[in-house]
């Protein structure tokens, strides 16, 4: 079975159980959050730093380690203006 | 000149910073390392808005002024092992609830009498400048000058210059002063003595127990105050804003808690929320109160907060001087002691011109402005009103913060 998620737009295809950035490594991508100008992703991986949070389905502050992906799932990325 | 200085905060470190660039050979110490106490646990704040005329007000326009250049020197530059201060002219709103807007106004202008700027926002421009401030609140004043350094980095920064040009910081407890004839000429730490010219007290909230190291008398007091900090999320805070009862807050004396509502973004995403004053001597208990206290009103000026995710509290001690002026020159009694102590919550932003005035002091060097209000010799420092409604003097609180100090 396979999920897909839109993220930014793009569409994404996962296994399914992934979590979100189980789904955002497998697709290659390193780092999905901006802060102070540093480009952010995984770091604990366990729920803790707070560093690969995203918006998901409008609801802000995700933490992509923890959240599974689900299909249909709209990602956005979460920049510091 | 050889030069100890005890405490390696925001002020132990501008003033090392200063000896050092004036040719001083200065040896900095601190039981805990760099920034481990006050000024790790506070938020960096460079304000001119908070200050009401006066000479603490002067002393905050010109070390305005200071932090900006030697933020840029510093950061133009940096040797190894020195961070950015992250320095951020962000600006401060100070925003007044219905009846407050004719206090705070009539305050913005005692303060322009003086060359602090601000300007008055109306509805419509505070909302431009603040978009998700509370639609409660109808005045705001622009204070463009207010500024705020990551305060840990900052101290890193100015000690790791520092330490470029010769100081040296040593990790260790000073259990004593050595005093020779009437004149300090050193301390011992638990390692051994090192011997010095002169000593500068930046014990922070510890001053009074330095300062009795030398058996002199010193009345710096501890004055709790917690912050919360937020999950990271998109900036939704643009300016330090805080509530005008916040200068009522900060001016006051009342050993009891108080707090008002002071909200702002850091360049890590998250939101710092406060703030608290209470004098509990060195306690870490009964936290809660404050902390649900700053959370409930934060909520009233942006309502936004009400949905959003802490990620964790912290709290410290601000050096608390009786009459709300920094100790800064030297000792009434001992001579080759000196203090650069009691700054309260203003210390990241008197650091800098808190440096000038002790390298003026010790090595002559030019005094930014009249180094006379702030000399550790006045009166309401001596301890004649050592006794302050919490019960505690300098000694007693000093004595009980020894055991949760380190």
């Amino acid at each position: 079975m396979s999920v897909r998620i839109t993220v930014d737009g793009v569409d994404l295809e996962g296994r399914d159980g992934q979590t979100i950035a189980g789904v955002l490594l497998g697709a290659g991508r390193r780092t999905w959050r901006t802060t102070a100008g540093q480009e952010r992703g995984i770091f604990c991986g366990m729920g803790i730093c707070q560093d690969c949070v995203l918006t998901v389905n409008g609801v802000e502050g995700v933490r992509a380690c923890q959240r599974a992906a689900c299909d249909g799932d709209v990602v956005e990325r979460e920049a510091r203006a | 000149m050889k030069v100890v200085v005890i405490g390696a905060g925001a002020i132990g470190a501008a003033c090392t910073l200063a000896l050092a660039e004036a040719g001083a050979e200065v040896v900095v110490i601190d039981r805990a390392g760099v920034a481990g106490e006050t000024s790790s646990r506070c938020e960096g704040n460079i304000l001119v808005s908070d200050k009401e005329p006066g000479p603490e007000a002067e002393l905050a326009i010109e070390a305005n002024r200071a932090w900006r250049t030697l933020a840029e020197r510093l950061d133009a530059e940096r040797v190894p092992g020195q961070p950015a201060t992250e320095f951020e002219a962000k600006g401060g709103i100070v925003v007044a609830f219905g009846a407050g807007a004719e206090a705070l106004r009539s305050f913005a202008l005692s303060q322009h009498a003086i060359g602090i700027r601000s300007d008055a926002l109306d509805v419509r421009a505070l909302r431009k400048a603040e978009p998700h401030l509370s639609p409660e609140i109808a005045f705001g004043m622009h204070y463009p000058d207010d500024a705020q350094v990551q305060p840990s980095l900052a101290t890193q920064a100015m000690l790791a210059r520092a330490v470029h040009l010769g100081a040296r910081l040593v990790v260790d407890e000073v259990v004593a002063g050595v005093v020779v004839a009437g004149r300090a000429t050193g301390v011992r730490t638990r390692a051994g003595a090192i011997e010095a010219d002169a000593v500068v007290n930046c014990a922070g909230p510890w001053s009074g127990e330095a300062a009795a190291l030398f058996g002199s008398i010193l009345d710096i007091r501890p004055r709790r105050g917690t912050i919360l900090v937020t999950a990271a999320m998109p900036q939704r805070v643009f300016h330090k804003v805080y509530d005008a009862d916040y200068v009522g807050a900060v001016g006051s004396g009342d050993a009891a808690l108080q707090t008002s509502t002071v909200v702002e973004s850091t360049p890590s995403g998250t939101v710092l929320i406060g703030s608290s004053r209470e004098r509990v001597g060195f306690s870490d208990e009964g936290l809660l109160a404050p902390l649900s206290e700053i959370a409930a009103k934060a909520q009233r000026v942006f309502p936004f907060l009400r949905d959003t995710m802490l990620l964790r509290t912290y709290h410290g001690f601000r050096p608390y001087a009786p009459d709300h002026l920094p100790a800064i020159g030297a000792d009434a009694t001992v001579a080759g002691l000196f203090h650069a102590a009691g700054h309260e919550g203003a210390g990241i932003g008197l650091a800098p011109t808190t440096g000038a005035l002790i390298a003026h002091a010790l090595l002559g060097t030019p005094a930014p402005l009249g180094p006379t209000p702030f000399l550790p010799a006045r009166a309401t420092l001596q301890g004649a009103d050592g006794r302050g409604s919490d019960g505690r003097g300098a000694q007693s609180d000093a004595r009980h913060g020894k055991g949760v100090a380190a």
